[in-house]
């Protein structure tokens, strides 16, 4: 296993610059996934890293090697693609096979190693068939297998996920992470789906139009988004964000909301500026009577998902959604009153749509 | 960090070489198709026009005033007229009936275009045996009790007889190909066109005219182009139904060349040949141009 | 009439006008078929039997033993053997570069290899055998190859090209990350996957130098292919000759089309564009 650095990385495909200057540092074992929608450029670094395409300028390092000018037979990588590209004439066995034998590793060698995957993934009754007689999730799991037989440096996953049904999905998901924890394996994973980056990653690497915009661990990402693209994209449901203006209140301040106001302290800096006020829905709580401070909303659709209930609200001319037990079934059109828990407000400069560091005590002004 | 100015020379060197594979790949078809196609086409144009050094048009002329030469020219466009209508319609219906929903449809497509294996020689010899005297067809009529003596079908005095069966003979071999090519795309037009059709009251005629031919313009086009530069071709089958009594462009062309020994009215033949079958490309090209706004693409 | 009974009326009219197409079709193959493995006292008489009556392989014997057959075959076989490594040599790559990368030309090359469909064999074969008299591979199996494989090369670029598009690029990818170079994932990976189109498409390829007359008859005159041979003895060729040779030339291309039936959609739909 090792280490992986890109250096100001780019690629342009004619007039499309798919990775802008990318820089990212994955440590020995850690498993980083590459999120956003697409055409972000996730899947074109990736593709840089395994050496499927020449970077344009830029450097790429796996180990202590500099790899950017080697083919991909010669960067010690392995890969999982989204297709799984199970070679459909051989065997399964071969096909796992396949990376030790161009390594000329010994039949003995091979045969156990073989076996010892084919169990770690649950595929040993299928070793003597052909990909076309298994099914996709099967086909799956000899493409992670075949990838993780040749002990690469590095592993490499384009969206393995993707093509299973949504169950499959759940189930493969839980038993991938197990699976290369256990291996230790450094991983680069690209997704789209953020869910799955959230789960699974050690770190995530939010990119969009090329470039990375933010690099964090998945609860940093949650809580934490850089910018008002990150809050949107990551979470379910995305981030609620509110446009919102503070102004200066006596000792304190208050945040003016199409719905309402929020009374505000330790926030001076924000005075006079064009804010979004990014909340997430588990952070409000919602209430059938009003109380201090609380905004009044009024209700537009409620949809019960069992654990909880997602409403959607409108205050003002802002539409949000919020969390509530899944016992309270407002009516819509009804009114309902929402209380924001003060250190979960994230601050987005409405411009730049980029967060705005503010000091981590605000409070709601005590009556 | 190293900045990337030494490490850039050698990332545009391997571009170089990683993106220059595909020309390297293509070399050898481009030199094949250079030296033993252009160049000879360009030295077919040369011999017709140069003698022993000079420049002159003696050649054509010597073909003009061959007696065969008038014999030749009218064969062969007689020929193409008579041929083609008749072997699209065949070859259209051939697809039709393949593309429709009977039964054993793999079976009579597989027949259909079975003569796809024929040459024009060895179409030439089946079907001279059923049209000489003592042959297949004179046979059968006499079986029939239609004929008391067998009739002379191989008749040097009857030109237009021996024109119509030396067509039977080629609309026998070739109109497979016809048939492949509109059946490639008669599977390319969805079912719901002429669904629609249906349902809006069209009935099969209908429908055939107003849905199908004008989607299936493409592969007409492409069908005709290739049935008309083949018929500039013909040669093995004239020769094995009416000998040296018939002529085509192509046989005399064969003639001058083999016989005569004469390249340079031969390539003469061929330079008419050619002229010919550009202007029927350019015609054809011309006639069955869709509007781009025609296409759902 | 009701429409169950016009759509039954109509059936029987399909079917009818199919089996009557289909009998056009088997019927001259059937006939000299049945002439070359007639005696031949029983082809020099009239009328002729319509029905198998007396089998015999002495009329096929007869023309194999003719003056020049044989050696005319053997040169046949080598005709089509050099045009089918030219052509899939030549071709090959191209259909690959064609398949796999999109280059500046691409189209044109395309473009271009469809276009010689549009020139006449006659153009091609005149020069050629001027030029091959200066170069020495006159009247040789070369020339003919040369000619042949200058034919079928459009044709094995396009349907190459074709099977290796469906052949997905992700599985020449994963075996280039699996320690193949470009070269050996093509060897291991995509050639075993395209080997049944190539194979139709070199028995196509195979028909096509089989059955071309033009370019033989004028390249060979005293090294004369199969076809060539025929032609060349055509007008003093006598009635069990005919039927034999014609039968000759036929039968092995049919056998081959059948054998290669399933591909030729595949192969034509390309040239359709």
């Amino acid at each position: 296993m090792a280490e992986v650095r890109f250096q100001s990385v780019r690629k342009t495909f004619g007039k499309v610059t798919a990775v802008d200057d990318v820089d990212l540092d994955v440590a020995d074992g850690e498993f980083v996934v590459l999120l956003g929608p697409s055409g972000c450029g996730k899947t074109t670094l990736l593709r840089c890293l395994a050496g499927l395409e020449t970077v344009d300028s830029g450097r790429i390092h796996i180990g202590n090697r500099d790899a950017t000018d080697l083919p991909p037979r010669r960067r010690r990588i392995s890969m999982v693609f989204q297709s799984y590209a199970v070679f459909p004439h051989l065997r399964v066995r071969d096909n796992i096979a396949f990376g030790l034998k161009m390594q000329k590793e010994p039949s003995r060698v091979i045969k156990e190693r073989v076996e010892s995957v084919a169990a770690l993934l649950g595929i040993t009754d299928l070793l003597d068939r052909y990909p076309s007689q298994i099914s996709g999730g099967q086909r799956q799991r000899v493409a992670v297998a075949r990838a993780i037989a040749v002990r690469s440096d590095v592993l490499l996953m384009d969206e393995p996920l993707s093509n299973l049904d949504a169950l499959l999905r759940l189930q493969m998901r839980a038993e991938l992470k197990a699976l290369l924890l256990e291996l230790g394996a450094t991983t680069i994973y690209v997704t789209h789906d953020q869910t799955e980056a959230l789960s699974m990653g050690d770190r995530i690497a939010v990119m969009q139009g090329g470039r990375i915009v933010q690099l964090d661990t998945p609860l940093e990402v949650y809580d934490h988004p850089t910018e008002k693209f990150v809050g949107d994209f990551v979470g379910t449901p995305p981030m609620n964000f509110l446009a919102a203006r503070v102004e200066q209140n006596g000792g304190g301040q208050v945040a003016q909301l199409s719905g309402g106001t929020l009374p505000l302290q330790g926030v001076g800096d924000l005075v006079g500026r064009d804010l979004f006020l990014g909340i997430r829905a588990e952070a409000i709580a919602v209430e059938a009577e009003p109380s201090d401070h609380a905004i009044r909303a009024a209700v537009v659709v409620n949809e019960p998902l069992g654990s909880h209930n997602l409403i959607t609200v409108r205050a003002g001319t802002d539409l949000l959604k919020v969390s509530a037990g899944n016992h309270f079934f407002p009516e819509p059109g009804s009114d309902v009153w929402l209380r924001l828990v003060p250190d979960k407000i994230r601050w987005i400069d409405r411009d730049s749509g980029k967060a705005v560091a503010v000091t981590r005590d605000q409070a709601v002004a005590p009556a | 960090m190293e900045a990337a100015v030494a490490p850039r020379a050698t990332i545009g060197r391997r571009l170089r070489r990683r993106e220059g594979l595909p020309y390297w790949l293509i070399l050898p078809t481009v030199a094949y198709m250079g030296i033993f196609f252009v160049w000879p086409m360009i030295q077919a144009f040369e011999l017709s026009v140069r003698v022993g050094g000079h420049w002159t048009f003696s050649p054509f002329r010597t073909m003009y005033h061959d007696i065969r030469f008038g014999q030749a020219l009218h064969f062969t466009l007689l020929f193409i007229a008579i041929i083609i209508p008749v072997q699209f319609v065949l070859a259209l219906t051939m697809a039709l009936i393949a593309n429709s929903d009977i039964r054993f449809r793999g079976i009579f497509l597989f027949l259909f275009i079975l003569p796809l294996g024929a040459s024009d020689l060895a179409a030439g010899l089946a079907w001279s045996s059923i049209f000489t005297q003592h042959g297949y067809l004179n046979t059968i009529l006499q079986d029939l009790g239609l004929r008391h003596t067998p009739y002379i079908f191989i008749n040097p005095q009857h030109q237009t007889q021996l024109t119509l069966e030396i067509v039977a003979a080629e609309v026998w071999r070739s109109t497979a190909l016809i048939t492949v090519i509109l059946m490639a795309g008669l599977q390319g037009i969805p079912k719901e066109y002429g669904e629609a059709a249906e349902v809006f009251g069209a009935g099969y005629f209908r429908r055939l005219w107003t849905v199908t031919l004008p989607m299936l313009k493409p592969a007409i086009q492409v069908a005709l182009l290739l049935r008309i530069v083949l018929a500039f071709e013909v040669f093995a089958v004239v020769l094995a139904i009416g000998g040296q009594t018939t002529t085509t462009l192509a046989l005399e062309a064969w003639n001058w060349q083999t016989s005569y020994l004469n390249p340079h009215v031969a390539a003469a033949y061929a330079a008419l040949i050619l002229a010919f079958s550009l202007v029927a490309a350019a015609v054809v090209i011309r006639l069955f141009r869709t509007r781009p706004e025609q296409l759902l693409r | 009439m009701s429409i169950r009974r016009r759509k039954q009326l109509s059936r029987v009219m399909l079917y009818t006008l199919a089996v009557i197409l289909a009998l056009w079709t088997l019927f001259p193959i059937y006939l000299i078929t049945l002439g070359a493995f007639s005696t031949e006292n029983a082809i020099y008489s009239y009328p002729l039997q319509l029905w198998p009556h007396h089998v015999t392989a002495s009329t096929l014997s007869f023309f194999v033993n003719s003056a020049g057959v044989i050696p005319s075959l053997e040169r046949s076989v080598w005709v089509l053997l050099i045009t089918l490594a030219l052509s899939l040599g030549v071709g090959l790559p191209a259909g690959y570069a064609l398949a796999r990368f999109k280059f500046p030309g691409a189209n044109l090359l395309r473009l271009g290899v469809v276009g010689t469909r549009a020139f006449p064999i006659v153009i091609l074969a005149i020069p050629l055998a001027a030029t091959f008299i200066r170069w020495g591979i006159d009247d040789s199996v070369l020339g003919v190859a040369i000619a042949h494989t200058a034919l079928a090369l459009p044709f094995a670029i396009l349907t190459t090209s074709s099977i290796f598009a469906g052949i997905s690029v992700e599985l020449e990818e994963a075996a280039m990350t699996l320690g193949c170079s470009r070269a050996s994932a093509f060897a291991r990976v995509i050639l075993p996957l395209a080997l049944p189109g190539l194979a139709a498409s070199a028995i196509f390829v195979v028909v096509l130098s089989w059955n071309e007359v033009f370019a033989a008859s004028t390249l060979t005159v005293l090294h004369r292919t199969l076809p060539a041979q025929v032609v060349a003895v055509l007008d003093q060729a006598l009635l069990p000759y005919r039927f034999a040779g014609g039968f000759f030339l036929l039968a092995p291309p049919l056998v081959m089309i059948f054998v290669i039936r399933r591909f030729l959609f595949g192969m034509w739909g390309q040239v359709v564009k």
